[in-house]
């Protein structure tokens, strides 16, 4: 199928696009990367009056880190995070997590910012954001600026805390420290396929080896990815050996409120997460062994 | 609705089109272009026929309005062969390993593996299958895909020593 008729906006500045979102509110869409939004207007599961193109606003592409915090503009695509050595080294997490993205070609063009605004319950950067509680930083036409935390930017399926007039900027994560054990492990029937159910884990040890902070987070269990607080808090000063492993896989399993669909059903779900969550934790500490 | 009149610069040489903006890029190339080497399947982005090269980089051209790809080179499969019409060295090992049979798909193929192999000009089988899971062939089974891009591998490297011997 086509798309349906829409009028194209081509701002070249920030201002530019937040005065068209304001004139236009809920009959516009911006369009970043579009690897999601062309694909829902050509099925016309979309149908934007107007569609505001950013990828011409250069100020919203772009990666630095500033005191140990790793700044990404909304429009960088996938595949640059992919690529970039600044990543890999501050936050290497974002790196596997980019690998895991689509296909090649749909990489080049998808950015972060599209993803996380579109806010697919199955998508990597979501669960990453809260996985790493990542910062929005949110512009406004008034000039103002807000950021919000990534738990409480994503607030169900296809649905942020984002208004009609607002745009995402840029996405705040916060480095990993020296000798911080990672996995990020998604389960799809398909290499690029959305995962059915994944797990994203993040363990730091103290001196003498037991736990200081343990950051666990289930994707495919509910409208968002969600994070295990208790099990992390109450993972501190545990040694991290193959008994706490199996106890947090399962009690991991027994986490969240699934839904029986086409893809797995509720018990299928629950399996994955105790195998997967066994896997990330055995890789995090494996992770906290390299230095 | 009305048409919007832009630019279009594919396989080095300018356009004039009039289309709307909502025509996407590979109905444009197709249609309006006249260059039907760009093979549509899907229209969203998941069986990887029409990918072509926006700026040197893999793109679905079914994913992308024509309007935003003014100002910037595209290419497509017609430019792929020099202008004697013989083969690139990729298109020439998928039909020396039969890496094709109905050949409704190479096109997206041949775009996808030639920008693949420029940024990682020495992969493993592992990374030409994962950068070839964008792109779906129901006819090979991506075997003789696979053979013939580390085919064209192997004839760059022997190339390669080709030149550092003269």
């Amino acid at each position: 199928m086509k798309p349906s008729p829409f009028t194209y906006h081509d701002p070249h500045s920030l201002d530019e696009a937040l005065a068209l979102l304001n004139q236009y509110g809920e009959e516009a869409r911006i369009i970043a990367g579009g690897q999601s939004l062309v694909a829902m207007m050509n099925l016309r599961l979309a149908q934007p009056d107007h569609l505001i193109d950013i990828n011409n606003i250069p100020v919203l592409n772009g990666i630095e880190c500033q005191d140990r915090l790793l700044q990404i503009g909304a429009l960088t695509s996938h595949q640059d995070i992919l690529q970039s050595e600044l990543v890999r080294q501050s936050c290497p997490i974002l790196t596997n997590a980019a690998a895991h993205i689509g296909h090649y070609a749909i990489r080049q063009r998808g950015t972060i910012g599209g993803s996380l605004s579109h806010a697919d319950p199955a998508a990597e950067w979501p669960m990453i954001a809260i996985l790493l509680d990542g910062e929005m930083e949110i512009a406004q036409l008034s000039g103002e600026k807000r950021t919000l935390g990534a738990r409480d930017f994503i607030q169900s399926i296809y649905t942020t805390d984002l208004a009609p007039e607002e745009i995402l900027t840029k996405i705040s994560f916060p480095c990993l420290e020296e000798n911080e054990g990672w996995a990020f492990k998604p389960f799809a029937r398909r290499r690029g396929d959305y995962f059915i159910v994944a797990v994203a884990a993040c363990l730091t040890l103290d001196q003498s080896g037991r736990i200081k902070r343990l950051r666990l987070c289930l994707g495919g269990m509910e409208a968002t990815a969600i994070r295990l607080d208790e099990i992390e808090q109450g993972s501190i000063a545990h040694l991290p050996d193959e008994n706490w492993i199996r106890e947090v896989a399962k009690a991991a399993c027994n986490e969240g409120n699934p839904v029986d669909d086409h893809n797995a059903d509720v018990e299928y779900r629950r399996e994955l997460v105790e195998i997967l969550v066994t896997d990330a934790l055995q890789d995090a500490f494996k992770g906290t062994q390299r230095g | 609705m009305s048409k919007t009149a832009f630019r279009l610069n594919v396989n080095g040489q300018d356009y004039e089109v009039l289309v709307e903006p909502r025509k996407l890029l590979s109905d444009v190339i197709r249609d309006d272009i006249g260059l039907t080497g760009t093979h549509v399947g899907c229209e969203h982005g998941v069986c990887g026929a029409c990918t072509v090269l926006i700026e040197g980089k893999p793109q679905r051209s079914c994913l992308v309005f024509a309007i935003q790809a003014r100002g910037q080179s595209i290419r497509t499969i017609e430019d792929v062969a020099d202008e004697n019409g013989d083969y690139s060295t990729l298109q020439q090992m998928l039909h020396e390993e039969h890496g094709l049979q109905c050949g409704f798909c190479t096109p997206g193929i041949v775009l996808t593996m030639e920008a693949f192999l420029k940024s990682n000009p020495d992969p493993s089988e592992e990374e030409i299958r994962e950068a070839l899971s964008g792109n779906l062939c129901r006819c090979t089974g991506y075997q003789n895909i696979v053979k013939a891009v580390q085919k064209t591998i192997l004839r760059g490297h022997e190339e390669d020593k080709e030149i550092a011997s003269l």
